[in-house]
């Protein structure tokens, strides 16, 4: 077709009616539930003009960006050791700072690594197999998947061992050498 | 009570944890009865939303019973059972009383960029969700709303987030009578896109994705014509030439960060996290689309900047729209709709999983083993 001033257009309206169940129920743009956009004559359920305020049980780190802590919050897992005074200090700056940011991201990796070892001085230490999940390959081709490219993640399968299982690795390596250096120690004395 | 529990990127088990006490006057506790696993709930699982922090429970499309209520509480009482937007939202802060719900100032004091939603981070107010046995729910009534008697539970868990925020995107496609979408993304939220973009008239629905049995299921669910990226040298262009060289009218990106398409991208999107997520889909949408169209965006992008061809829309003249869904807003529109055949969400539901399997759930959803579209989560019987 040549780039003429009319549309390219497929199909008519009676094609369509047929084959789409329900097809135009919504069409006049101005009867959709979210237009427009901004609505004041909605009847939320709310009965306050502000809400009541949740009480604050510890120092709850908060955008610098809000005037103060919201009425509600979650109470969730509140930052704590390291990684907590990591994220304290992301909360100094605002969201338009990529510090922020990557702060936090940086405060979830020590979180995970912080919490890995904590977990095992408890009764229940992580499990890289269980907890990652791959005991669900082989009922489901996990093996064969990998070569009939359904698989969203063998791109970069090659990497994942480093990401996911070096760290652990890493670990085990410096648990390792500490204990030998400690053996080395002893038979010295 | 037992509940997912995240212990950092990739590992997810099932912990004992205390019932959720009533902490607000206006709280409810409810007893889940399912739960599903998102999309997005794969960006957590990655770690690549900041502050996601090990120990949380995530899960934010849920539906239950509603077991506990705070004083002030009017609108729903024990015993109810309740479908739950994902939205925390108060109901009367400016943005509340706009019908803008998911962008509720009173709710995430962690941020103002983004409103407040169950199980998805501190970035996003830090509350648990409910891939649990129990769960709080700020607000009981705001939020919640009863399940008609009619409806099937697996229709509302879907009602939550995934067909809401499928059904917004085509709506902030601004669809007119004939246009050509095209839709990328053939997960949940875009089968859904897809099908609403129908109701709303389009003249032809495109949907792209990369897994054979996804793109089946947009053409038998959503009657959709489809097309492998993988089978193109370069998908824009093969867009360009099913449209008359003129681009869709409109595109839905529901894909969001991590669109495993470029892999230096993945490295410093989903490994290093050094980007929001790799922008793949985002800007595949501003190129497809013709000059003077529509990018809607309702994919999931965490809060660190990603690598967007914000030229190439400024020049092309395209109107982006995006927002998280306010999903009740949905919900009187998308009951009729199902009540007359229009739409049976609960078709795209691949696999119903028991809490304890949880972390195998996320492993077969983050890999896409067994063909899994949608999985559902049964909270343990107890
Ligand atoms: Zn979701
Ligand atoms: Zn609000």
């Amino acid at each position: 077709m040549p780039y003429t001033a009319r549309r390219p257009q497929r199909f008519s309206r009676e094609e369509l009616e047929s084959r789409i169940p329900g097809w135009g129920a919504d069409l006049d743009p101005a009867d959709r539930p979210a237009v427009p956009r901004e609505r004041t004559d909605l009847q939320t359920g709310a009965h306050w003009e502000f809400p009541e305020r949740q009480p604050e049980e510890w120092p709850r780190e908060r955008s610098v960006e809000h005037q103060f802590l919201t009425p509600v919050f979650g109470t969730t897992v509140p930052a704590k050791g390291v990684s907590g005074a990591v994220r304290k200090y992301a909360y100094r700056f605002s969201e338009g700072r990529a510090a922020h940011w990557l702060i936090l991201v940086a405060a979830d990796r020590v979180d995970a690594w912080g919490s890995h070892l904590r977990s095992f001085a408890t009764l229940r230490p992580d499990n890289p197999v269980t907890e990652t999940g791959v005991l669900s390959e082989p009922a489901r081709r996990g093996f064969r998947s990998r070569f009939d490219g359904k698989r969203p993640d063998v791109k970069h399968q090659w990497l994942d061992p480093v990401i996911v299982a070096g760290p652990w690795l890493g670990v085990a390596a410096a648990g390792i050498a500490a204990v030998r250096a400690l053996a080395a120690r002893r038979s010295g004395t | 009570m037992r509940a997912m529990v995240y212990r950092g990127p990739y590992k997810v088990r099932v912990e004992e944890k205390e019932i959720p006490r009533i902490e607000h006057p206006n709280d409810a506790i409810v007893r889940v009865s399912l739960a599903a696993i998102c999309g997005s709930d794969l960006h957590l699982y990655h770690g690549m939303i900041p502050d996601t922090r090990v120990g949380t429970t995530f899960g934010h499309e849920f539906v239950g019973v509603v077991h506990e209520v705070g004083p002030s509480v009017e609108n729903v009482k024990p015993g109810d059972r309740v479908m739950v937007p994902f939205n925390v939202y108060c109901g009367s802060c400016y943005f509340c009383s706009r019908g803008l719900y998911s962008n509720c100032h009173n709710v995430n004091p962690n941020a103002t960029a983004i409103g407040g939603i169950y199980g998805y981070s501190h970035t996003c107010g830090g509350y648990d969700g409910g891939q649990s046995e129990f769960v709080r729910v700020p607000f009981a009534d705001v939020g919640p709303a009863p399940i008609p008697d009619w409806m099937d539970e697996e229709d509302a868990v879907l009602l939550t987030d995934a067909l809401a925020t499928g059904y917004f995107g085509a709506q902030l496609g601004d669809i007119t009578e004939g246009d050509t979408v095209v839709v990328f993304g053939a997960g949940p939220v875009g089968l859904f896109a897809a099908k609403s973009s129908w109701l709303m008239g389009a003249g032809r629905v495109i949907v792209i994705d990369h897994l054979e049995y996804r793109l089946e299921k947009a053409r038998t669910f959503a009657h959709a014509e489809t097309y492998n990226y993988a089978d193109y040298q370069d998908i824009v262009v093969h867009l360009k030439k099913i449209t008359d060289y003129f681009g869709a009218d409109v595109a839905i990106d529901a894909v969001g960060a991590e669109a495993d398409g470029n892999f230096l991208q993945h490295v410093t999107g989903t490994k290093l996290k050094l980007q929001g997520g790799s922008p793949v889909a985002l800007n595949w949408a501003i190129d497809s689309v013709r000059k003077d169209g529509t990018v809607a965006v309702v994919g999931a992008y965490g809060p660190v900047f990603s690598a967007v061809k914000f030229g190439d829309a400024v020049n092309k003249g395209l109107t982006l729209r995006m927002n998280q869904c306010p999903v009740k807003r949905q919900w009187p529109r998308l009951f009729e709709h199902i009540r007359n055949g229009y739409l049976k969400p609960s078709d795209i539901v691949t696999h119903r999983i028991p809490l304890e399997d949880i972390a195998e759930g996320y492993h077969i959803f983050s890999a896409k083993l067994d063909n899994c579209i949608k999985p559902l989560i049964l909270p343990t019987a107890s």
